[in-house]
């Protein structure tokens, strides 16, 4: 099993130890908001373990994916709605 | 009965303060009647808040089309003054068609409305695609009806009571009615209102407080999902809707998928009878997803929040009960909506007050008489 | 793929540690056994990343013990429906699994406390619990001002294990009284271990300002959040910061005890001596059935697991321990009670659903949720009302309505029963075999197998 994964974040490239969230990935891509609400106000993870629903992002065109419970996978496409 | 008696405290006593209950107060305080609404629960959460809020002229029969049609121009009229969380929204209703035979039925609709005055678009499979990309492809096309819309049901309910209550309308709330009288209402807690009139405005439950008249609860599913927005544009509804879910007896499942302002998807529609338990049922939300799925496969993919349940009033000739109750003075029904609830609460709410005030009426009030069987039985 | 399903004796849900207590115990009787959580590993919320990154001695002896019992791990799943008595259905990020049981025991554990108060909706406010879940699952602390805030005695282990993590902790913000805390610190004498504990605390937090009576009662930013201001006494002042970690205690996660039709009492789930529910074949252990702490969460998991495959001898040598760590329990919740104070936190202009963003002036005109929800669509966003439920309890004194299917927002096709034999259902995950290579037993029985036992349970 390979140490690392490479996926992309908001196109960008970011490599993350095997086993680390989306959230993760998003959070080391540099990107501090996660979602808009629907005030559009910026949003980031909240509770961590997947209650939430602050750290909802968009993986491979399906939104609303809870970027802190699922794990990073080679070539995944994650876009945050900042 | 002839005019109010205005010895009583009230000229007009509703019990009900969902959607029906709260545009009859409305429109009987505009006429200025002393109103009183006794809600035992919360404004609107009956099944008011469990229907889609769809607003839809219907064809089913003239009677029906005259009441929808009528009830709409109402919408139309006040939805400029209509608050932002009632989210009105002229989305429009696409009546789609499978095949060929659907497509026959869309014809029949087209020339029904266009005789009628309503506005009306034929649409061709292309023009359908692109219209409502997420659909499957390979329909044979539809009906598209620009003057339908949606609104968020418990806000309005909760507007019209407002509207009632800035024009001296009372609310009763948390209070439940027991019985009515030819005086008015006795409420559970040992109070009674006096009123010169009183409506049974408590849709599905209508019977228990009036026994004898026909109304039967109808369950209905509903699951809502997350936001995507623009992935529905128009309510849709499947014309094979017209052979599987007006079947009275059996249960039904129809693709009946509506777009709300906030980008929301809502998915219907069942249809059970003999049902009283209100919880969600595993097998028939199944069954109804299945259908949906049939229609517009990227459904599967969103995240649904919500599912819930509600009971539609449902009579024998689908035509809701607006009138004097038979066998009483002074009680008069505004229930029987079955699934247009929302849409006839204001004509219902119009016709109700021409017949307590001996208005003239906009349209004819025969159809909607709850005397009607009675009479069709005289005349047999 | 052909539908597949997994039949259980004893199905788990929750890994944290009365899950894995109780898996442990049960498999001891030789049941078939499985545990089920939608993080992806074991450990729970207080044991996260243990597995691969090991520091609690207490979690590497659990986490060995279970590696020697044949236990199953469908990870990364998320129970949300029961459309047939003893069958569940729990989704993972590729479809959707089903899992018979014949005896099921809750663990579904708590999640923190949030107090809404303006700004607290701003990246880089996050629960303490929540931003110590975040580090462990990778994020970047180092260097990086952190204030740690609320109640409970969480705040302490978040700011020792941020420190060791490399943040730069400022300081620790307790609600609660010092009286209080002395009167449960000079409890502890009762609990050596606990003695311990709290000694390696302290040395671990030496030099970080640990203030009582003190609580934020805003945060500032634009994009992102740059200070936070503390009140304390007739006091307010502004610290700068990166991430300000913020929780008020734990409640109860109830929402599938709720759903499997479990009493619950004071919104705890009620158990009888053997953790038994008053549904038949449920049990629960752990914080659902009350805050408590890692302990008391141990011991019921046992006595859950024992008690469910017919040792009762064992769970009832337990039984004196269990009551320890309830009294325990019951002076821990006294010491971090929420102030009165803290329902003056949130401002009329205060988010307090995040999901659909109603304000607090919204919801204070309603008597109750039904017609807040149905007004404003508070709680009515994906989180379910389990953010602000909890707050909304202690601020409006509102009791939470029922719970409905799906029990966490999942794929609207998931909610679709394709017909048992008809193939249609992906079975996307196959669980984790934990025990020695070579013992697993998980034979994928076909759905048609699921179980007919009476010990099967229904809602």
């Amino acid at each position: 099993m390979p140490e690392t994964v490479v996926l992309a974040v908001n196109g960008q490239r970011v490599i993350v130890p095997d086993g680390s969230t989306v959230a993760t990935a998003v959070a080391l891509s540099g990107a501090t908001t996660f979602r808009r609400s629907v005030t559009n106000q910026p949003r980031a993870p909240l509770c961590g373990m997947g209650i939430c629903f602050e750290c909802r992002v968009t993986i491979n065109g399906q939104a609303h994916a809870r970027s802190c419970q699922i794990v990073c996978r080679d070539g995944m496409q994650v876009r945050t709605d900042a | 009965m002839t005019a109010p008696i205005t010895s009583n405290a009230f000229d007009l006593a509703i019990v009900g303060g969902g959607i029906v209950g709260a545009a009859c107060a409305w429109e009987a305080a505009r006429a200025g009647l002393r109103v009183v609404v006794i809600e035992n629960g919360v404004i609107g959460g009956g099944a008011t808040a469990a229907g889609m809020g769809h607003l839809v002229v219907m064809d089913d029969s003239e009677a029906q089309f005259a009441l929808t049609h009528y009830s709409q121009q109402l919408w139309q009229e006040i939805a400029p003054e209509l608050p932002h969380d009632v989210e009105y929204e002229e989305c429009g209703t696409i009546w789609v068609a499978a095949d060929e035979e659907e497509m026959e039925e869309v014809r029949r609709k087209v020339h029904f409305y266009q005789t009628r005055g309503v506005a009306v678009e034929t649409l061709d499979a292309e023009a359908l695609a692109e219209a409502e990309p997420n659909l499957r492809p390979g329909l044979a096309g539809a009906l598209l009806v620009p003057g339908d819309g949606v609104v968020y049901p418990p806000c309005a309910a909760r507007y019209f009571l407002e509207q009632a209550q800035v024009l001296g309308a009372q609310l009763r709330g948390g209070q439940s009615a027991i019985a009515f009288s030819n005086e008015g209402v006795q409420l559970h807690d040992g109070t009674f209102i006096s009123a010169g009139a009183t409506v049974n405005a408590t849709g599905s439950w209508a019977p228990l407080l009036t026994p004898g008249i026909e109304v039967q609860k109808r369950k209905g599913h509903l699951l809502i999902t997350d936001r995507y927005p623009g992935f529905v544009r128009h309510q849709l509804i499947e014309l094979g809707y017209l052979k599987s879910a007006h079947s009275i007896n059996s249960d039904s499942v129809a693709f009946n998928v509506q777009p709300r302002k906030t980008g929301q998807v809502l998915i219907g529609s069942s249809r059970q009878y003999g049902v009283a338990g209100a919880q969600v049922e595993a097998a028939m939300l199944s069954r109804m997803l299945s259908r949906a799925e049939e229609y517009m496969p990227g459904l599967t993919r969103l995240s649904a929040l919500r599912t819930w349940t509600g009971f539609r009033a449902a009579t024998p000739d689908k035509l809701p009960l607006v009138g004097p109750c038979p066998g009483s003075e002074n009680l008069y029904l505004a229930t029987g909506h079955e699934g247009l609830g929302i849409t006839t609460s204001l004509g219902t709410a119009k016709l109700l007050v021409d017949q307590l005030l001996h208005r003239p009426s906009a349209i004819p009030l025969a159809p909607y008489l709850p005397n009607r069987t009675q009479q069709e039985a005289a005349h047999a | 793929m052909p539908n597949r399903s997994h039949n259980y004796d004893v199905l788990v849900i929750g890994a944290g540690p009365a899950g894995l207590a109780a898996a442990v115990s049960a498999q001891q009787a030789g049941a078939r056994v499985a545990i089920v959580d939608d993080n992806p590993g074991l450990g729970g919320q207080i044991w996260r990343g243990e597995q691969r990154q090991p520091s609690a001695p207490e979690a590497a002896q659990w986490l060995r013990r279970v590696q020697a019992a044949q236990l199953e791990f469908i990870s990364g799943a998320r129970v949300y429906d029961q459309p047939e008595a003893g069958r569940l259905l729990a989704e993972t990020f590729d479809g959707v699994v089903e899992l018979g049981y014949r005896k099921l025991i809750l663990a579904t554990g708590a999640r923190e406390r949030f107090l809404p108060f303006p700004g607290w909706t701003l990246p880089g406010v996050a629960g303490a619990g929540g931003l110590q879940a975040l580090v462990k699952s990778g994020l970047p602390i180092e260097g990086k001002k952190v204030v740690v805030a609320g109640t409970g005695p969480l705040l302490l282990a978040v700011a020792a294990y941020l420190r060791k993590r490399g943040a730069n902790v400022l300081l620790i913000a307790e609600q609660t009284p010092p009286s209080r805390l002395l009167s449960f610190g000079l409890s502890l004498w009762r609990s050596p271990d606990k003695i311990l504990q709290a000694w390696q605390l302290k040395r671990a937090l030496l030099g970080i300002a640990h203030l009582t009576n003190c609580w934020p009662v805003a945060a500032h930013g634009e994009e992102q959040l740059q200070r936070v201001t503390l009140h304390k006494g007739q006091k307010a002042w502004d610290v700068h910061c990166d991430y300000l970690a913020c929780g008020f205690h734990l409640v109860p996660n109830v929402e599938l005890a709720v759903f499997f039709g479990c009493e619950l009492r004071d919104g705890v789930v009620q158990v009888d001596e053997l953790q038994a529910t008053n549904v038949l074949g449920i049990y629960c252990a752990g914080e659902s059935t009350g805050i408590g702490g890692l302990e008391l969460s141990l011991v019921e998991g046992q006595i859950a697991g024992y008690a469910a495959t017919d040792q009762r001898e064992k769970a009832r040598t337990l039984f004196p321990e269990r009551r320890k760590q309830q009294q325990f329990a019951e002076l821990l919740n006294r010491a971090f009670a929420l102030r009165e104070e803290l329902k003056r936190l949130p401002q009329p202009d205060t988010i307090v659903c995040r999901c659909e963003d109603v304000r607090f002036a919204q919801l204070e005109k309603y008597p109750a949720w039904r017609a807040a929800k149905l007004q404003t669509r508070c709680g009515m966003g994906p989180c379910q009302g389990r953010i602000c439920g909890a707050a909304i309890e202690f601020l409006l004194g509102w009791q939470p309505e029922s719970v409905r299917p799906p029990v966490y927002p999942v794929n609207v096709g998931h909610l679709i029963h394709r017909a048992s034999n008809g193939g249609q259902r992906a079975c996307a995950s196959t669980p984790t075999s934990i025990g020695r290579p070579g013992t697993r037993t998980n034979d994928d029985a076909p759905s048609s197998d699921a179980p007919t036992s009476p010990l099967a349970v229904g809602q």
